[in-house]
């Protein structure tokens, strides 16, 4: 019984994890992605202040000097944050999973030029090595491991907000937290920024979902749920008339995306969660 | 160059440090600078130390009369480079010591977003100006930086503090000497929502 199962799984080095994490964050950084720059130039076509104009053709310009020269689009190279979705029928060999990971994020910020952001909360000391990762761990079907690395800055992650609002608040409620939340944050998280909005679930879950719809392509909008991808549309254009515009100098381009997320909650309960991500929009995945 | 772009160049203002009260004074929310001359990193951890320096009365790592601190910490310097990428940090982390640097002689600070009343006041009082530059375009930003040498701090690893001597870093005031606030300005020009 045992040898059968052994039989079919899949074996994934230790080692070529590393690399591919490593690889990952270098790339994560240096590059931005082809969604984000999308995304921009349709901002600079929309946008009517000079000034934001000049902040986009600056941010777009700098992606492509960054990516020629091999440097980080920007100085706060972040957190290192992993989503993992680890078949159950793989074994990771000559190594744990974590580890390797832990790993390969330490030689992307030795060998790769980041800057590692990461220090002791009350000391305030650099951890050194930008480790601990924060890591997302699933188990999944099949005999792959999925893993997403994103980099994650700490102006954006600050202006970022969470709350147990009533069930009689209801959509209006929700609205009035994302525009309060990203009104406050001005021009502290690097706008044009896109908005992670995570519903339902608890406290913790509704935070892991305004995180994972950044990931998605920005402005890919909701595809399962229209309620959804309707809200997402119109909280874009009430960020937008706020006015705060590229990097909080005034314009039409404050938000490039609304992403929503959304999971069933408590009845007593109505969890919100905002997670905010500067126009650096970094990700990037492997599947191993 | 097209019309537009010989009409921004046009509107900028090349100023050098050490900054001087008349020159904050000629600086008004919105400007448009080119920034030349020698400035210093100093983040977080940097302006605590800092701080705790001056109100125990022990001498601070660096003169802070007419002095311009960036809001900033570098990523490592790739080789054959002079810096890694750099840019601003968020400012009001450094709004709760921000007041009694300016009192001892700090004229400039470069960083992004909005400061607390009390910076604005004080930035008023002793003709001091606040910067904004643009977040997000670190790479950009590194090519404007001609030195780097380490000052002070070395332990903070990248939050020590560095002096930079930088050449035409392009930078908005935000905040001058009469009180001028460009994103409250661009609040009132731009927002639409009712």
């Amino acid at each position: 019984m045992e040898k059968k199962t052994s039989a079919t799984l899949r074996r994934v080095s230790a080692k070529n994890i590393t690399q591919a994490v490593k690889k990952l964050f270098i790339d994560a950084n240096t590059k931005l992605g082809k969604d984000v720059l999308t995304a921009l130039r349709a901002g600079l076509k929309k946008e009517e202040s000079p000034l934001g104009r000049q902040v986009l053709t600056r941010i777009i310009e700098n992606a492509s000097f960054a990516s020629k020269a091999q440097m980080p689009v920007c100085q706060d190279t972040g957190l290192a944050v992993l989503f993992i979705e680890a078949g159950q029928d793989v074994r990771v060999t000559g190594g744990d999973l974590r580890t390797a990971i832990e790993e390969g994020v330490k030689l992307a910020y030795r060998d790769g030029c980041l800057r590692k952001s990461l220090c002791d909360p009350l000391t305030r000391m650099n951890t050194g090595d930008n480790t601990p990762a924060i890591m997302h761990m699933d188990i999944v079907s099949g005999s792959q491991i999925r893993i997403i690395a994103m980099p994650k800055g700490g102006g954006s992650e600050n202006m970022s907000r969470a709350a147990m609002l009533t069930p009689a608040a209801g959509l209006a409620g929700i609205r009035d937290f994302v525009l309060e939340t990203v009104e406050k944050a001005g021009a502290n998280p690097c706008p044009p920024i896109i908005v992670g909005l995570g519903i339902g679930g608890s406290l913790e879950t509704a935070c892991l979902l305004a995180k994972k719809a950044l990931l998605r392509p920005v402005g890919r909008k909701n595809k399962k749920d229209r309620r959804l991808a309707k809200m997402e549309a119109q909280l874009l254009e009430d960020i937008n008339a706020l006015g705060i515009g590229p990097a909080g100098m005034g314009g039409r381009v404050t938000a490039l995306a609304v992403h929503a997320e959304m999971m069933p909650c408590h009845i007593a309960s109505l969890p919100v969660a905002v997670n905010i991500q500067c126009h650096a929009a970094r990700h990037a995945e492997v599947v191993l | 160059m097209n019309e537009q772009a010989v009409k921004e160049k046009e509107n900028l203002i090349r100023i050098e440090t050490p900054l001087t009260d008349d020159v904050c004074a000629s600086l008004g929310a919105g400007d448009m600078v080119l920034l030349s001359g020698e400035i210093y990193t100093a983040r977080d951890a940097a302006h605590r130390r800092m701080y705790d320096a001056l109100t125990s009365g022990h001498a601070l790592p660096f003169d802070l009369k007419r002095a311009t601190i960036f809001y900033a910490a570098p990523a490592p310097t790739p080789v054959g480079r002079v810096i890694g990428s750099i840019g601003p940090t968020t400012s009001y982390r450094m709004d709760a010591f921000t007041p009694a640097l300016i009192e001892h002689g700090l004229k400039g600070m470069i960083g992004k977003g909005n400061r607390s009343p009390e910076v604005i006041e004080t930035i008023k009082q002793y003709k001091a100006v606040y910067f904004g530059a643009i977040g997000g375009i670190a790479a950009l930003t590194a090519r404007t930086v001609k030195r780097m040498e380490l000052v002070a701090y070395r332990e903070l690893g990248p939050e020590a503090i560095r002096k930079l001597t930088v050449a035409d870093m392009p930078l908005v005031v935000v905040n001058d000497t009469r009180g001028g606030d460009l994103y409250a300005r661009a609040q009132r020009e731009w927002r639409i929502l009712a």
